[in-house]
């Protein structure tokens, strides 16, 4: 199982979802995908056209800066970080 | 009892005001967890408040709440140019009704519609086709604000037919619900050379008075007037203190009344002389007073964006504006006397109102 931790800025638009928990995966996009079958809407906040990453949303696996096709062992940690910026 | 509502849209949430009586005023929000709202309108056939916010972060998604506000949800679901396209959504900056769609007006420059009010988008036009449309996109082409639809104007007896203003290029109407364009610019003044005799203005506000023929617009350069429903237009600056401007609101029951925000042209784009004054004319454009009883005479830099002033329907109608620091002053007499209604928003983009109840 991957564990995936989320930023608090996208908890308030899907009610039910943690910060943290467990799913199975293959890839960044993959693991971003089967979060978007059981919260509707969620890629969209992640990922822009292309598909990439949103700008400002950075992805880490197992503390390593990653893109949407980086392929992610079981057992790895995937942290997805709402860059720290902004006024 | 009826009530007032004004939906503001500001850098940080959206925000309610509301009112039974236009004096006293109750602040609500923010809401839409904070997230910058260009537009936010109080959609008259569903009754729901829709938002259109950009996320630095998220994305840009539509918010909407069918209970004044208590709730909100929000979808971008078809709200993409897609991955093949090249193009990117950097921000959803203005909303529309037109009959059973909701319009929703994005950068880079592209229309798509609701007809679900709100829960799921498509693409309806990017203007393709018309003169130099091939490089809006290009970087190298984008001002400070990048290019995008900015503003739509809809007709009430006819849904397939509406304007959209292009940041930059000029207005355009279609008649056809957004098959086809054609570019209403006419007459416009602009003072820069140009490719194409028919787009390359900068149109900031287009509003339509109560006889559809009879149009107004805050252009980068001049106020005009158009009396054949914007195939063409006639300037109307002269007696205002600068051409510059962004805010326009037009009387709903009289034709010849309309108000305007002059703004210094330069970089600071705030109310000339530090002092905060509406324009109006009660002549279409002949002639202009000023409009200052109530607000604020000295040192009073502000700035009113081009969704930030608007006029409710009331019989003796009152005008509503929003500043950059997080003012909103409403008039209750048609602009005789203003009043200080909300003091510490955040920087403010749009204000909308609504007689609801």
């Amino acid at each position: 199982m991957l564990e995936v931790r989320l930023p608090g800025t996208l908890t308030p638009l899907f009610p039910g979802l943690p910060r943290r928990l467990e799913i199975e995966a293959a890839s960044v996009l993959a693991a971003i995908d089967e979060l978007e079958q059981r919260w509707p809407g969620l890629r969209d906040r992640l990922v822009a056209e292309g598909p990439s990453l949103r700008n400002h949303i950075h992805v880490y696996v197992d503390g390593e800066r990653a893109a949407l096709d980086t392929r992610v062992a079981e057992r790895s940690r995937l942290d997805v970080i709402a860059a720290i910026s902004g006024g | 009892m009826s009530k007032t509502l004004l939906t503001v849209g500001t850098r940080k949430g959206a925000f309610i005001l509301e009112s039974v009586d236009r004096r006293d005023w109750t602040l609500r929000g923010p809401y839409c967890e904070g997230w910058p709202v260009y537009h936010a309108i109080y959609d008259e056939p569903t009754g729901s408040i829709y938002a259109a916010a950009a996320s630095e972060w998220h994305g840009s998604t539509i918010w909407r709440s069918s209970d004044l506000g208590e709730t909100w949800e929000q979808s971008s679901e078809g709200l993409t140019y897609g991955d093949e396209d090249g193009r990117k959504i950097s921000k959803a900056s203005t909303l529309a009704r037109a009959g059973d769609r909701l319009l929703v007006g994005v950068e880079a420059p592209g229309i798509f519609e609701s007809r679900d009010n709100g829960q799921t988008w498509s693409l309806l036009s990017t203007l393709s086709g018309q003169h130099g449309s091939e490089a809006w996109d290009d970087p190298a082409n984008q001002p400070p604000g990048h290019l995008g639809i900015s503003g739509f104007v809809t007709d009430a007896g006819d849904s397939d037919k509406f304007f959209a203003v292009v940041q930059g290029i000029g207005a355009f109407e279609t008649e056809d619900g957004g098959s086809s364009w054609v570019p209403r610019n006419k007459g416009l003044r602009r003072d820069w050379p140009a490719d194409y005799e028919d787009v390359g203005f900068c149109v900031h506000k287009l509003v339509r008075s109560s006889s559809p023929d009879r149009m107004y617009q805050q252009n980068h350069v001049g106020m005009h007037r158009s009396d054949d429903g914007g195939k063409s237009w006639t300037e109307i600056t002269e007696g205002l203190p600068g051409d510059f401007g962004f805010a326009a609101a037009v009387h709903p029951h009289d034709t010849e009344t309309f108000y305007v925000v002059p703004v210094d042209g330069g970089h600071g784009r705030t109310m000339h002389d530090g002092k905060a004054t509406v324009w109006r004319t009660r002549d279409a454009g002949s002639s202009w007073a000023p409009m200052r009883a109530g607000l604020p005479q000295e040192d009073a830099h502000l700035g009113v964006l081009r969704q930030g002033m608007t006029i409710d329907k009331h019989d003796v109608p009152g005008v509503y504006f929003g500043t950059s620091t997080g003012q909103v002053y409403a008039s209750a007499d048609e602009g005789e006397t203003w009043t200080e209604i909300a003091s510490y928003l955040p920087s403010i983009s749009s204000v909308d109102v609504a007689i609801v109840g």
